[in-house]
């Protein structure tokens, strides 16, 4: 098998103009006889499905959650990327998509990153007409703020929350389609299989979560917005239900899983407090815009911070080190996401963490709020002010910035992240592998296409902050409804697909057989005894850093947890009704398989680009060293009907617009 | 801390439930709310006990979708916080605490502590939006200025998370400033003021028909919200309405 | 009509807002010349004013549009009670009410009911006698200035020598007093009109009213009873 990304041919800033001209169409009248099956509804899947029921399409959206708007995409905090160069700083379409190449470590795929880079202007036009309330400065216009590994300000937010408020404008699009009947919401349903006729993917199983119903419903073409699989790691910022099932069952049916080893770790998340915890709390890269991060200098002062012998800001600057802003001068706080991880675990191994595990930072305001204040003392006309007058004021600016995730803070931590610096740490946060794509969003299944973080396609080895948000809504809003057209425009006279088909009969038997099995094996763990087990291997062998002996080890001890996983695992309960440990316990299942897969990839992968980051493989200080001879491709991983022994399918990077050079943000 | 647990437990939406007593131990002040449901779920499973259904996700405060009614208050004693961020240190060792589903003729409980609020985003289809479709071609982002303070108020009424602690909490299962909250969104903003009025009516329409009460401004609704959503947006919606029914037309 | 009233969950609220105001500017004429008799001038001035009320041919109008507002405001306050027990039909096992609203904002039904009875007891003692029947005074005429009034001033000294009706009075102006602490700050909310610019403002001309108007009331009948007045 060979891939073929379908890159259309011409110059880089013409390869999607050129591909929409010619693209082929569906007249209004034939939309009207296709359906599409939407899985999913955050970001990239409300996006698509409101427009393609826009279209005329006859749309089915499944989410597993109560309401579409619950989809995970409403975490995201940060912010949005758009070239719109509002703030005149030189921003341009082109140093978007080079900043993203970069920030990937040169492991996407050119043409789609400039494809993104060109229609994320139209994202921020689009949700504003749809009434998503931007942050705005006092002349009215939409105001900006810097995310890591940029020097523009090209990030649009909404204070602390704009992945909710961007989901809600794409909900309230889909809510419309809808209320006029062009789309049929599936709420609280699960896809369990992908129902492949004739090579082509043609509907799924999914089961109904309120009645326990397996239900078989067909289609001319299935999406999968389904998200990532950053919960595999189980501690994550990812929603406790996010899972990679959709995506592994297609997996399984034959589309290919690319990079899946390429996962983020953010910086700034809450740290780990204790084994209770059941998820981690990011909290936005924004911060970086005006938190200082820094462990004390000596190791003596860190002890006595971890014995809560002294406290953080009794310790005087030149006993701090600021160690980003040390050694990435010319991007400071603000490197990208990988770096600025391994550079906080870097300095954590080496004995400076500062909570009580000695695995922890601290993301410092006090600089901020001083600097905030004198500006709004300066603005207010106010002369002779106290110092606590310019705290007052400063406190009260960075409230408005940030204030929600302070409370969030809060609420976890029980710290005034105002009085005293916050404590933070990596944790896995996004995935940049995912189903492999062509240029139309096509995985290797024909009619089976992924979009937003559930495919591979943008990112590289190391997302950008405020880049998920862009790349949800440009594949739900101006990619898929062009590319899925051209394959549509062949199923103009296949009529309906019918439902009592021996494919669709083998497919839900499959699902039947795998859920009953967990009722009659006599187990007796629980599944998240399972899912901690699998996540604490993952994260200690194949997180922030992976080595060949511990990648080994860790394959053959998740065969293991497999084995034991089938046999001995305990589901309460029936098929019938809502069954949450049987939602539980399928997605676990896949998690454990795709865990395997993430090893296997890691181990393949003999180099250290973006989050990837082989031991073996580094500069004298500590940067990650690629190797392009060798691995300036897409792993994408066929399954073969063992998990342990996937095919690999190499995809060359072929890159003509940007010199590949060593990734350097000092 | 050692914890009774009085619970409800309903097997499905027909069948009658009623509170059952657990006993929990050794929870850490540093768990949240829905950390101490996992303990309980987890010795439930191994004893071979059906666990408790409660409604889940994000568990940072923002999806809207936790909706537990703690010893007597929708997402527990403290306030501007979900259930998902209430920490086990705003209860003492030995407490007794009631944990309900939400109540209210148009939320039925599916499975204990889970309901049904698909009427929230039937109410949205009903006029929740504005009318633009996909097109990349609709107008730059910055062609209309919108005043700071208009677009910081919208931004305050979108906050919603739709998570119903409002019907919960409204002695009249009032879904008022749910509803609201979204009128308000778009009224204050330069793009919706096309479908101002048929939005208003519509989603109002809405609400009426699928049963939630009337609004008599009691205002628990305010003070339980997670997110503070504004009375405010209360009135500027029987301001609309108003306007709306007495001159319907554009 | 009617559907037009109660088409919606808000026009409802309207009609409750616009029926309560206009008791309530009803509430301000019916206290201040009640509030003549503490001119102690043996109720020549409140006999006089009652009297023009009594005859004005524009006030005996408005009287009948107060029966109909006041019949407006109860039964549309008994539909929007029964409608929202409905949507709620089972209730939590434990509610901690007071921890985010007041009693009376939550028992507005209860205390107009209290009101409703206490306005029947009200009429009968005053309304019905002079208009339907007649006072039960003796001395049911007083001449001023020549000529005759009908001596409402006697009947309100007869009536208020009972120290039970006293009571019930003083009762009823204090549900009175919880049922407008809630229902004029909430009437501007109904309508629209609870603005931010002019919030405080009404919140604090609401909370001086239910205190102000109820209290003169009571101190009527306190004041008969404990013969201040004569």
């Amino acid at each position: 098998m060979t891939l073929d990304a379908k890159i259309p041919s011409g110059s880089i800033d013409q390869k999607w103009t050129k591909y929409k001209n010619s693209v082929r169409l569906v007249n209004p009248a034939n939309k009207r006889n296709i359906d599409v099956i939407v899985v999913g509804t955050g970001l990239a899947g409300a996006s698509a499905a409101a427009s393609l029921a826009e279209m005329g399409y006859k749309v089915k959206a499944l989410c597993f959650q109560d309401s579409p708007r619950r989809a995970h995409s409403i975490a995201a905090q940060g912010g949005i990327n758009a070239a719109k160069n509002y703030m005149n700083d030189g921003d341009s379409t082109y140093r978007l998509f080079y900043d993203t190449i970069k920030g990937g470590d040169y492991r996407s795929r050119e043409a789609n990153v400039h494809r993104l880079a060109e229609v994320s202007a139209n994202i921020i036009d689009q949700c504003v007409a749809q009434g998503v309330p931007f942050a705005r400065d006092y002349g009215g216009l939409l105001d900006n703020r810097s995310f890591g590994g940029t020097q523009v300000s090209r990030t649009f937010y909404a204070k602390g929350q704009t992945g909710q408020q961007l989901l809600l404008g794409a909900y309230s699009a889909m809510s419309r389609q809808v209320g006029k009947g062009n789309i049929q919401l599936l709420n609280r349903h699960e896809m369990l299989d992908l129902v492949i006729v004739d090579g082509k993917a043609r509907g799924i199983i999914a089961r109904n979560m309120v009645t326990g119903e397996l239900e078989r419903h067909s289609a001319h073409a299935v999406a999968l917005c389904t998200g990532g699989y950053g919960n595999v790691f189980f501690l994550s910022t990812n929603a406790m239900g996010s899972n990679v099932t959709a995506g592994w069952r297609a997996h399984r049916r034959g589309a290919l899983f690319a990079n899946p080893c390429f996962t983020q770790i953010h910086p700034t998340c809450i740290p780990v407090s204790g084994d209770h915890q059941s998820k981690l709390t990011l909290m936005s890269e924004s911060l970086r815009n005006d938190g200082r991060i820094w462990v004390p200098k000596f190791k003596e002062d860190a002890e006595a911070i971890r014995a809560k012998k002294l406290r953080p800001n009794d310790l005087p600057e030149e006993r701090r080190d600021y160690y980003l802003e040390r050694r990435y001068p010319a991007f400071g706080n603000l490197v990208p996401r990988d770096i600025a991880s391994r550079a906080a675990k870097e300095r954590c191994d080496e004995g400076f963490g500062v909570n009580s595990t000695g695995e922890a930072v601290y993301l410092d305001f006090s600089a901020a709020i001083v600097r905030y204040g004198k500006a709004e003392a300066n603005v207010k006309g106010l002369h002779n002010v106290t110092d606590a007058e310019i705290l007052k004021l400063g406190k009260k600016v960075v409230e408005a910035k940030y204030g929600n995730l302070f409370q969030m803070y809060e609420q976890i931590v029980d710290e005034n992240p105002y009085e005293t610096p916050m404590m933070i740490y990596p944790a896995v946060h996004y995935t940049m592998g995912g189903l492999w794509v062509d240029y139309e969003l096509m995985t290797t299944i024909p009619g089976c296409y992924a979009c937003g973080e559930a495919n591979f396609s943008d990112h590289g080895a190391n997302r950008l902050g405020a880049s998920a948000l862009m790349q949800g809504l440009a594949d739900g809003y101006f990619v898929l409804p062009y590319t899925i057209g051209n394959y549509l425009a062949d199923e103009i006279k296949t009529g309906s697909i019918p439902t009592n088909t021996p494919e669709f009969d083998e497919a839900e038997n499959n699902v039947r057989k795998q859920l009953e099995g967990f009722f009659t094996n006599g187990g007796t763990k629980p599944v998240d005894y399972y899912h901690k087990k699998l996540g604490k291997i993952i994260w200690d062998k194949c997180g922030m850093a992976r080595n060949e002996e511990g990648l080994k080890w860790a394959i053959t001890e998740i065969k293991k947890i497999r084995e034991d996983f089938y046999k001995n695992v305990r589901v309460p309960g029936s098929m019938k009704g809502m069954n949450p440990e049987l939602e539980k316990a399928a997605r676990v299942a896949d998690f454990i398989e795709l865990g395997e897969l993430m090893c296997l990839d890691a181990l393949n992968r003999n180099e250290s680009c973006g989050g990837h980051f082989r031991e073996e493989y580094q500069t004298p200080d500590g940067e990650a060293l690629r190797d392009d001879e060798n691995y300036m491709y897409v792993a994408a991983w066929q399954f073969t009907g063992n998990p342990s022994e996937p095919n690999l399918i190499k995809e060359d990077l072929i890159y003509e617009n940007i010199k590949v050079s060593a990734r350097s943000y000092k | 801390m050692n914890l009774t647990l009085k619970v409800w437990r309903q097997k499905s939406t027909s069948e009658q439930g009623k509170l059952v007593e657990y006993k929990v131990s050794e929870i850490s002040e540093d768990m949240s709310f829905l950390e101490m449901m996992d303990v309980l779920n987890y010795k439930l499973i191994e004893s071979g006990d059906d666990p408790v259904a409660f409604d889940h996700d994000c568990r940072e405060g923002i999806c809207g979708m936790c909706s537990m009614f703690i010893n007597g208050e929708a997402h527990g004693p403290n306030r501007g916080v979900t259930t998902c961020q209430l920490h086990m240190r705003s209860f003492k060792d030995g407490d007794t605490i009631y944990i309900e589903p939400w109540r209210s003729a148009a939320f039925p409980v599916i499975k204990d502590l889970m309901v049904d609020r698909s009427a929230f985003d039937r109410v949205q289809q009903a006029g929740g939006f504005i009318s633009v479709n996909t097109s990349g071609r609709t107008l730059d982002a910055n062609a209309i200025p919108v005043p700071k303070e208009d677009a910081d108020k919208s931004f305050d009424a979108a906050t919603c998370i739709g998570c119903g602690a409002c019907v919960a909490t409204c002695p009249n299962g009032s879904a008022m400033l749910f509803v609201s909250a979204k009128v308000s969104q778009y009224a204050l903003l330069p793009q919706g003021q096309v479908e101002r009025k048929e939005r208003v009516l519509n989603m109002v329409k809405k609400m009426d028909e699928e049963g939630f009460g009337n609004c008599s401004n009691i205002g628990a609704c305010e003070v339980q919200c997670p997110k503070n959503i504004s009375l405010d947006n209360i009135a500027r919606m029987n301001r609309e309405y108003l306007m709306a029914s007495i001159k319907p037309e554009n | 009509m009617a559907s037009a009233i109660f088409k919606s969950s808000l026009t409802k609220k309207f009609w409750m807002a616009l029926t309560g105001i206009f008791l309530i500017s009803f509430l301000v004429v019916h206290c201040a010349i009640n509030a003549t008799i503490f001119f102690n001038d043996g109720g020549k001035t409140f006999n006089v004013w009652a009297h023009f009320m009594g005859t004005n041919i524009i006030i005996r109008t408005m009287e009948i549009v107060l029966f109909a507002g006041l019949l407006l405001h109860v039964i549309d306050g008994l539909i929007l009670y029964f409608q929202n027990r409905k949507a709620r039909p089972v209730k939590y096992a434990y509610e901690k009410s007071s921890a985010s609203s007041t009693w009376y904002s939550r028992s507005m039904a209860l205390l107009g009911t209290l009101i409703l009875l206490f306005l029947i007891l009200h009429m009968y003692h005053f309304w019905f006698k002079t208009r339907i029947t007649h006072l039960d005074v003796t001395n049911h005429v007083m001449m001023i200035d020549g000529l005759e009034y009908e001596n409402l001033y006697a009947q309100m000294q007869l009536v208020f020598s009972n120290l039970i009706v006293v009571i019930v009075y003083v009762l009823g102006c204090i549900s009175l007093f919880w049922h407008l602490l809630h229902g004029f700050k909430s009437a501007f909310q109904s309508l629209g009109f609870n603005h931010l610019k002019y919030k405080n403002a009404i919140a604090f001309v609401g909370d001086a009213f239910s205190v102000i108007i109820p209290a003169i009331f009571a101190a009527m009948p306190l004041a008969f009873y404990l013969k201040f007045i004569q």
